[in-house]
């Protein structure tokens, strides 16, 4: 297995946001800036990461007919972790991501690579993808985050740097600047790995 | 990858998988959720004591131990402060539901001649960029060694003294009226 190439698959070729198109609740909701993107990404991957492993470990002693059930309660209780361990380690993040961060739960990008992925593969192969997927959804929330913060409120990362009477554009980080930014950066990523593809075949 | 056959979905094997795996994770649950519970328990704590170090004159009692609330309002908490056994002001916990989404909390701090020595916002969920900027120094420290009594806490809009945030009146409002309800809890609440 080339982790290069999975990290590729994971951010570009595959990313969750960009050419799968799931998860677009938390995507557009909680990006208003870099460092909440950053939050949510990281806590989506903790629980991807998790679940891909339990899983694909127990994987044969699931009956078909309750896995999507045994799925969810899985990824429930991962979710569930995170929440408390947020809320008492992180209560500013916790706070600003608010109802977001339950509602991982039915993320769809989580159950789908359980379904597609965890449940049919090794164990190896499963936490590689979890952490690979995770990263790729990370980075999609910290680009859009980053790009809404940096035109919204003139700052990134929290750190401003224009003067601070100054005029930004409010509407990037108000709620239809995510659905403007998100368009522009799909439309961005496609035309990258459009381009690339004749490279690899030759 | 695996050669093993998946466990067949009978009846039995159905509930006994689906009952395990819950039982697994509540067990898992109960263990994060105790362990984390002190440290949840004291984020609150560690708030309040911040809000109060920021918005009161030096003190050296503990306010938060001395708190007492309102009759008529069990939601306005007051904080008596001292130095050296003197009183030294008082900070109120006060709200608002003037505001864009839900009730605003601040910590306004007063002097011992009732003068409001700061402000800091507890919570808010106002409009991000507008609303929000109550936060910032710029806005809540034009309040700062203000009377009450002769100061009118109204933003200019509404006749009052107060220069609201740009295109963030109701949110500005809101504050007003939140430190309004501490001047008043102060005065009615009476000084201990």
């Amino acid at each position: 297995m080339n982790l290069l190439k999975e990290l590729h698959r994971g951010l570009l070729k595959e990313n969750a946001v960009f050419v799968l198109l799931l998860g677009m609740c938390p995507t557009l909701a909680v990006t208003g800036s870099a460092k909440n993107g950053l939050g949510m990404g990281l806590a989506s991957t903790a629980v991807l990461l998790g679940a891909n492993m339990v899983i694909s470990l127990i994987k044969n002693l699931i009956p078909d007919k309750v896995r999507i059930p045994v799925f969810i309660v899985i990824i429930a209780s991962f979710v569930t972790i995170i929440d408390l361990t947020m809320a008492a380690y992180t209560p500013d993040l916790h706070e600003e991501l608010g109802i977001f961060i339950p509602l991982i739960v039915v993320n769809c990008v989580i159950l789908g690579r359980a379904e597609a992925f965890a449940s049919k593969k090794s164990f190896l192969a499963s936490l590689v993808d979890g952490l690979v997927m995770g990263l790729g959804f990370t980075f999609a929330l910290v680009l859009l985050g980053s790009v809404r913060e940096i035109l919204g409120a003139g700052s990134i990362f929290g750190r401003r740097f224009v003067a601070e009477d100054a005029d930004t554009i409010l509407l990037f980080i108000l709620q239809p600047g995510a659905f403007i930014a998100l368009g522009f950066l799909i439309a961005f990523v496609n035309k990258l790995t459009k381009k690339s593809r004749p490279r690899r075949d030759a | 990858m695996s050669s093993k056959k998946k466990l067949p979905s009978t009846f039995f094997n159905m509930v006994l998988v689906l009952t395990t795996v819950a039982v697994l994770s509540a067990l898992a649950l109960s263990f994060t959720y105790s362990g984390t519970k002190e440290a949840r328990a004291m984020v609150e704590v560690k708030r309040t004591l911040k809000a109060l170090q920021e918005v009161l004159p030096a003190f050296d009692n503990d306010p938060d131990s001395e708190k007492y609330n309102l009759e008529s309002d069990a939601d306005l908490l007051l904080y008596p402060a001292k130095k050296e056994g003197q009183p030294a002001g008082t900070a109120v916990k006060t709200y608002s539901d003037k505001g864009f989404t839900e009730r605003i909390w601040l910590m306004v701090g007063f002097d011992k001649d009732n003068k409001i020595y700061k402000t800091w916002v507890l919570k808010q969920r106002e409009t991000p960029g507008l609303g929000t900027k109550m936060k910032e120094p710029k806005f809540r420290n034009q309040f700062s060694g203000k009377d009450p009594a002769a100061f009118n806490l109204k933003v200019k809009k509404d006749g009052g003294q107060v220069d609201a945030i740009t295109a963030a009146t109701i949110s500005s409002r809101a504050f007003c009226d939140a430190v309004d309800r501490a001047y008043r809890a102060l005065l009615g609440g009476g000084k201990k």
